[in-house]
């Protein structure tokens, strides 16, 4: 949600703002202040500005979501060993406690802030910023930040990052995507991860899976692999490489992204005329 | 599970707006959202009271207008409503539709308890 082009008026609630909207005045004659700000501005004001320092170094920044134990870390470690010598990668670890995951990293000898929430399940953009500033952006390509294991409350939070990747595990079932639609039609790219497990596992069919996130109205491609067998990482790499040129030609151009979230807010953008922002407006009191 | 930070932030919009309108107490705040938005409605109903305790929103109702999930279709260009996990066409049942509404999270209006009605609102918008 934007402040500046209107984005937060949909279909859905532009009556709210039009002339005689039925929120315009109460029926005791009070003072009524229509706003239509979005709720998590404060938190998407600072990834606004987190987005700015990742930009500022042309880095691209990725989200990673899933549940407990799918496999982001070892994602992350099998990554980071794919590109060695070639990008520069950081990752900013989300967990309610320990320090492991950043330490699994760190082995690898890549730099890494460990962000513990305590009992919060997901990570919001305040959290990213304090960590952000503990990174060397200015010597990097690729951020990774591996959120909180949750299907559910990251997908609500920007963080100021250019792309979602949603991770999906054979061992859980393929109908995921139809029992968590917010979090997998934020997706820019859906993983589908430990397929070396596909062999023994009946129950899982990729295309189901697949089949279950074309109905969230999404077309975010799908990438199988294993980061333990190290099958299908060339299609993940390649993936990444794309998007770091696109990151970079956005850079060189002064433009920036967000992840696939609010797809009539993007509708918006592309159009020619600005749209004005409400901002508050003040309606008159009719007794 | 992350409802009671999201009424925190609505609180502390609130707080702002009641500020600026130099508002003695707030007596009612609507919000709207959609299923998508990623919050449930009713997991928010419980934790206002948590978040509207000791401010100048302390005495008011929290009312949530829930929208419904809308898809475009890009083929047919029909409009029809769908389920939040189904978001096809419901004439032609394709799948390239675009949301129109639906993952809204919005603060829509606070009715306030003040003296006066400020004489201009801020942002160039029309006063009263």
């Amino acid at each position: 949600m934007c402040d500046t082009c209107g984005c937060n008026i949909t279909p859905g609630n532009r009556h709210l703002v039009a002339g005689d909207g039925k929120l315009s005045r109460t029926a005791d004659g009070k003072n009524a202040v229509t706003v239509l700000k979005g709720l998590l501005d404060e938190n998407d004001l600072q990834a606004h500005h987190n987005r700015q320092h990742f930009d500022r170094h042309a880095v691209l920044t990725v989200n990673l979501m899933s549940s407990p134990g799918s496999g982001k870390t070892a994602l992350l470690e099998a990554t980071i060993d794919a590109l060695r010598g070639d990008l520069k990668v950081a990752v900013i670890e989300g967990d309610l406690e320990t320090e492991n995951d950043a330490q699994r990293v760190r082995a690898k000898g890549v730099p890494a802030v460990q962000i513990t929430t305590g009992s919060a399940c997901h990570l919001d953009a305040h959290m990213v910023h304090n960590a952000l500033h503990h990174l060397p952006l200015a010597d990097i390509d690729i951020v990774f930040i591996e959120n909180v294991g949750n299907l559910v409350c990251p997908a609500s939070f920007d963080l100021g990052h250019h792309r979602n990747v949603t991770l999906l595990s054979v061992t859980e079932g393929d109908d995921k995507p139809a029992k968590y639609p917010v979090m997998f039609r934020a997706a820019d790219l859906m993983v589908l991860s430990k397929t070396d497990l596909l062999a023994v596992l009946d129950d899982f069919d990729p295309q189901r899976a697949e089949a279950a996130l074309r109905g969230l109205a999404s077309d975010a491609p799908v990438i199988r692999l294993s980061a333990r067998s190290r099958v299908g990482l060339e299609g993940w790499t390649a993936w990444l490489r794309n998007e770091l040129a696109a990151q970079r030609e956005r850079v060189a151009q002064h433009h920036t992204t967000r992840p696939a979230i609010q797809p009539d807010g993007r509708l918006r953008h592309r159009g020619a005329a600005p749209v004005p922002h409400p901002g508050y407006v003040l309606l008159p009191t009719k007794p | 599970m992350h409802e009671l930070s999201v009424c925190r932030s609505l609180i502390a919009e609130v707080e702002a707006v009641a500020l600026q309108h130099r508002a003695r107490a707030v007596r009612c705040i609507r919000i709207s959202m959609g299923p998508l938005c990623g919050v449930d409605p009713d997991l928010l109903q419980r934790a206002f009271p948590l978040a509207r305790a000791g401010t100048v929103a302390d005495g008011a109702d929290l009312l949530i207008e829930r929208l419904p999930v809308r898809v475009r279709c890009e083929r047919c260009e029909h409009e029809s409503e769908a389920v939040p996990n189904r978001l096809v066409c419901a004439r032609c049942g394709d799948w390239h539709t675009r949301l129109v509404s639906g993952d809204e999270m919005i603060l829509a209006s606070v009715e306030l308890d003040a003296d006066e009605v400020p004489v201009a609102a801020p942002d160039g918008a029309p006063g009263p």
